[in-house]
């Protein structure tokens, strides 16, 4: 049974919804803390939403030196798949795993509610489950999500496919601003060049259980899995470098 | 010696500051009409020891490169005296 390690910094409060949601689809699923240094024996690691430190100085700016990113970056750079949730897509980003920065929402609100996303690269340690093109819902909660990457850097990410998740309108007359948080392109996930790193704002954990009434974010949770069965990271290009800023 | 340093982390010009366009709207709100655009950084004060106060300066250059400041959105000035 593959191992998933969630890990857990002073202020995550994702880190339940994240276990359960692991556990309930096949993964031996536990967690671990920000002060260790191994992540035992992990294929697949989460770091899930919250508030980790307080979001002192900025969100993710110091879960970032945590004694136990520098065995998550290892992790990575072997290829092993690695998905930020919310506050940990701000780490990933903050770690220079992933491109770019989440800055305050544009319209200054904590935004908490489902938005509709599609899922736009299927290539993904995370999204493979997934049909391209598929339309999900998805619950967000942030104040800091909108994505911001210098012109280049987004111009390379939609060049290369490395938009994951894109928010979208429900339908074509639907009265609902669809970008809840005003980020660049309307981007809602993106991932590493590989596809072993991926960081999203929206929060599959809070989409994958028939009783919370939403289970597009059950993929997410399904997807490593299936490519763990096939041989974890076997059939992925070598990742081209830790630093991705 | 000890250097007291100065930082002061401001949002990327050109990039959308809403917490600055907030205060625009309520120091307008309050009757200062003459406010033109506003931006709200953060300012960060310091104590270190050095040798002189070119190392100081380049040690809390390199803090601001990897923590004080995000390089993707923020820009910083540093400003060193002798304590």
């Amino acid at each position: 049974m593959p191992r998933v390690a969630v890990v857990r910094f002073p202020g995550s409060n994702c880190d339940f919804d994240t276990l359960s949601a692991a556990s309930r689809y096949g993964a031996e699923a536990y967690f671990v803390w920000h002060r260790d240094r191994d992540l035992r024996g992990a294929d697949i690691v989460i770091l899930p939403g919250g508030f980790s430190y307080g979001d002192y100085l900025r969100s993710g700016a110091i879960a970032r030196f945590s004694p136990i990113m520098q065995a998550v970056q290892r992790h990575a750079a072997d290829g092993g798949p690695l998905l930020g949730i919310c506050n940990g897509f701000q780490i990933l980003c903050e770690a220079q795993l992933l491109p770019g920065a989440l800055m305050r929402n544009a319209a200054l609100s904590f935004v908490s509610k489902p938005v509709d996303v599609t899922v736009e690269q299927t290539d993904t340690a995370f999204t493979c489950d997934y049909e391209p093109g598929a339309r999900l819902r998805l619950p967000v909660a942030h104040g800091e999500g909108r994505f911001t990457a210098a012109p280049d850097t987004l111009r390379m990410l939609e060049a290369e496919g490395r938009v994951v998740l894109r928010y979208v309108a429900a339908t074509e007359r639907s009265p609902f601003q669809p970008n809840p948080n005003g980020s660049a392109n309307h981007i809602a996930g993106i991932c590493n060049a590989s596809g072993n790193i991926v960081g999203i704002m929206p929060h599959p954990e809070r989409a994958a259980d028939r009783l919370l009434g939403l289970t597009g974010g059950v993929a997410f949770f399904t997807s490593p899995i299936s490519s763990y069965q096939v041989g974890p990271a076997s059939g992925q290009p070598p990742p081209s470098g830790v630093s991705d800023r | 010696m000890t250097f007291r340093v100065h930082v002061r982390v401001m949002p990327r010009t050109g990039l959308l500051d809403p917490q600055g366009q907030a205060v625009e709207h309520a120091l307008t709100a309050l009757g200062f009409e003459e406010t033109g655009e506003v931006r709200v950084g953060r300012a960060i004060e310091l104590d270190l020891e050095a040798a002189s106060r070119d190392e100081a300066e380049a040690r809390a250059r390199l803090m601001c490169d990897k923590l004080l400041a995000n390089p993707v959105t923020e820009d910083y000035l540093v400003n060193v005296e002798e304590d």
